[in-house]
């Protein structure tokens, strides 16, 4: 029974660090005032570039990286389109995600089928030896630990150092932000880039170390329910990474009713984060007190400076 | 020296025009650049997968046939994103038309008269109408973002498909195949001859011949009535809307039901034309491919029955292609994206210009 329990803690845990490295750089990125709905198209490019990458290096940290740049570089396409030439936000985020799955299914036409190079979990000697505690607090894969420094990160930085004050007034007042000399379009660029890095992390960690393989559309929507999360979490970090771990709980209390075979359509099961996601975007968007007081109040809106 | 964005004094009609021409331009430049990386001939290749699909009447009515779907999506989301209104979970709804509609032929397979074709029909359009009103419920009453939960319900119609066809709705003679019984006679769209076989001969189905005529509806709606103009009104300028004491809630139920409508509409003629039965994988993602036929037909119904064809090319030529050239037919989901990047960024063209800053002539923007 305990192992039992143990494996299910430890599945838990893989599957919500990558909706935790995803939501995490997009609560950044709508901090900043910015929307972008591209994110399940930047984990898709992320997954197949990373696990490309570690396929033809042997080396799972060179994927991770290469996940990360792709991440990156089709943030900055967006970043060129929304920040630069002022498009619509909404649709521009779309536009990446139906972008970015295409690609992703292109690239990864090769790799089907392939055997995949595992990101190793750390192994922290006489620690990860303690029974049942050990191999949850110290026998992870890096990522899992990395996601939780940059939540812890990017909590400190939003609410303690001045960065963080200059990235959330540029996310709720750009024109005063622009007033007072700050360059919105520039702080508006990098945490779309962070964001990016953030999304293509999260691809990188489904096809490095969740499940070491290429399939297509192996993202399965989980972009976006990284979106919900952050309305979910009110951007505030801490809150968002509870939301992740309660999310993957589910998704994993879900197969685990499905190995022990109770008679529910497997269907049902795996419609259950789907589901959830819409219940829990009812129950906070309902509570208008809660989400007015930390939706960034630019959110979505063009900045044109006024000359 | 640079370059920046300057907002016009009023928007560019020549530009709104001009902006689809040049994004499928430059999408076929791209197009053309990264065959030439592949190592293939640009100009050929791009005759495969954009001129061959046009040069025979077969290919033609393959055409029509892949166009009737995004047609009928694209019109109403245009009408839908122009007022504001994000459906993004067309597939969902699209699908949740093909299963409303199924349940005549599978609960009642006997029944074969003209009276099955319009039941069908009909119960396409509630099944997609049904799944629209779930987001404009929750978007009314809990104010949940709109876009978020008609994607996440795209996920879930199609676990829903799933599971019927493989379980209570499987055929029983079907050997085990994910599918149900073959939909025949008065369960499928009949066919019309539109041009005589000295020229053609030509055949459509009767869903490309409803499309037409929703798009003819939806151009007429919104050019020539109240609440087409109520809806303009409510994209353009959501206060002056409040204030002419139009109803926003009213407005999300509207665009919810007719895209949702529209799009359980397409789903249902589907199955009942090209697939033949309901089984999993009834769209190779129409209802996501109808959002770039809706900005490439400038939000306008009539507009998006012409850029359903450019989609449709992308679509058929991708299959030739396949088979011509050796090329993935993933590539159209590529290009399709792409052209949705030119569209967007041109667009910005219509409300601004470029223009050159010297920097002598930029004005003192130092931080003081």
């Amino acid at each position: 029974m305990n192992d039992q329990l143990l494996s299910i803690i430890l599945t838990i845990i893989t599957a919500s660090t990558p909706l935790l490295l995803a939501s995490i750089g997009e609560l950044v990125v709508e901090r900043s005032g910015v929307l972008n709905l591209g994110v399940e198209g930047m984990m898709a490019v992320g997954a197949v570039c990373g696990f490309g990458a570690a396929l033809t290096t042997g080396s799972p940290l060179i994927g991770i990286l290469a996940a990360i740049a792709a991440g990156v570089l089709l943030s900055l396409l967006f970043g060129f389109l929304t920040l630069t030439m002022i498009s619509n936000q909404v649709a521009t985020g779309l536009a990446l995600t139906l972008l970015g799955l295409g690609l992703a299914g292109l690239i990864g036409e090769s790799f089907v089928g392939q055997p995949g190079v595992k990101l190793q979990n750390l192994d922290i000697p006489v620690l990860s030896a303690i029974p049942f505690i050990g191999p949850i607090l110290f026998g992870q894969d890096l990522l899992v630990y990395v996601s939780l420094a940059i939540v812890a990160g990017v909590s400190y930085v939003l609410f303690r150092t001045k960065t963080g004050l200059i990235i959330r007034a540029v996310g709720d007042s750009h024109q005063s932000a622009h007033a007072l000399g700050y360059s919105v379009i520039g702080v508006r660029y990098l945490a779309v880039m962070f964001g990016g890095g953030c999304a293509g992390l999260a691809g990188g960690y489904l096809s490095l170390a969740y499940t070491p393989q290429w399939v297509e559309n192996m993202t399965s929507g989980r972009g976006w329910i990284a979106l919900a999360l952050v309305v979910f979490a009110s951007w505030l970090p801490w809150r968002l990474a509870i939301g992740a771990y309660l999310f993957g709980t589910i998704t994993i209390l879900g197969f685990s009713l499905q190995a022990i075979g109770i008679g529910i359509p497997s269907q049902l099961l795996s419609s259950l984060p789907y589901i959830v996601t819409i219940l829990a975007l009812v129950v906070i968007s309902g509570n208008r007190a809660l989400t007015r007081a930390n939706t960034p109040a630019c959110l979505g809106q063009p900045f044109v400076p006024d000359r | 020296m640079r370059l920046v964005l300057e907002k016009r004094a009023e928007r560019s009609t020549r530009m709104a025009l001009l902006s689809p021409l040049i994004a499928i331009v430059l999408t076929l430049v791209t197009g053309g650049i990264i065959f030439a990386l592949r190592g293939l001939d640009p100009l050929a290749a791009l005759y495969v997968y954009f001129i061959e699909p046009l040069t025979s009447s077969w290919s033609i009515e393959q055409l029509i046939v892949k166009a009737t779907p995004l047609a009928l999506i694209g019109a109403a989301l245009g009408v839908s994103y122009l007022a504001n209104v994000w459906n993004i979970g067309a597939e969902g709804q699209l699908t949740a038309g093909a299963i409303f509609g199924s349940i005549i032929p599978v609960y009642f397979p006997e029944m074969q008269t003209p009276l099955t074709l319009v039941l069908m029909l009909a119960l396409g359009i509630i099944g997609g109408m049904a799944f629209g009103a779930i987001p404009a419920f929750l978007k009314n009453r809990f104010s949940a973002n709109e876009i978020l939960t008609s994607l996440m319900l795209v996920y879930v119609a199609q676990l829903i498909l799933d599971w019927l066809v493989r379980g209570p709705w499987r055929d029983p003679q079907g050997y085990n195949f994910p599918k149900t019984i073959s939909f025949t006679n008065w369960q499928t769209l009949p066919s019309f001859q539109v041009l005589p076989p000295s020229i053609g001969p030509l055949y459509v189905n009767l869903g490309a011949i409803l499309a037409v005529l929703a798009a003819i509806s939806l151009a007429f709606l919104m050019g020539r009535t109240l609440k087409g103009f109520e809806l303009r009104v409510q994209g353009v300028a959501p206060r002056a809307g409040r204030f002419a004491g139009f109803s926003r809630e009213k407005t999300v139920w509207f665009c919810f039901l007719l895209s949702g409508g529209l799009a359980g509409l397409a789903g249902i003629c589907e199955v009942m034309s090209t697939v033949g039965q309901l089984q999993p994988g009834i769209s190779p993602g129409y209802g996501f491919t109808a959002i770039i036929v809706a900005f490439l037909g400038r939000l306008n119904p009539i507009g998006a029955l012409v850029a359903a064809f450019a989609l449709a090319i992308s679509y058929l030529g991708g299959e030739s292609a396949q088979v011509a050239l050796g090329i993935s037919d993933k590539t159209a989901r590529v290009f399709q994206g792409i052209l949705l990047f030119y569209i967007l960024a041109c667009d910005s063209l219509i409300l601004y210009r470029f223009k050159l800053i010297g920097l002598s002539a930029a004005p003192v923007e130092s931080r003081a």
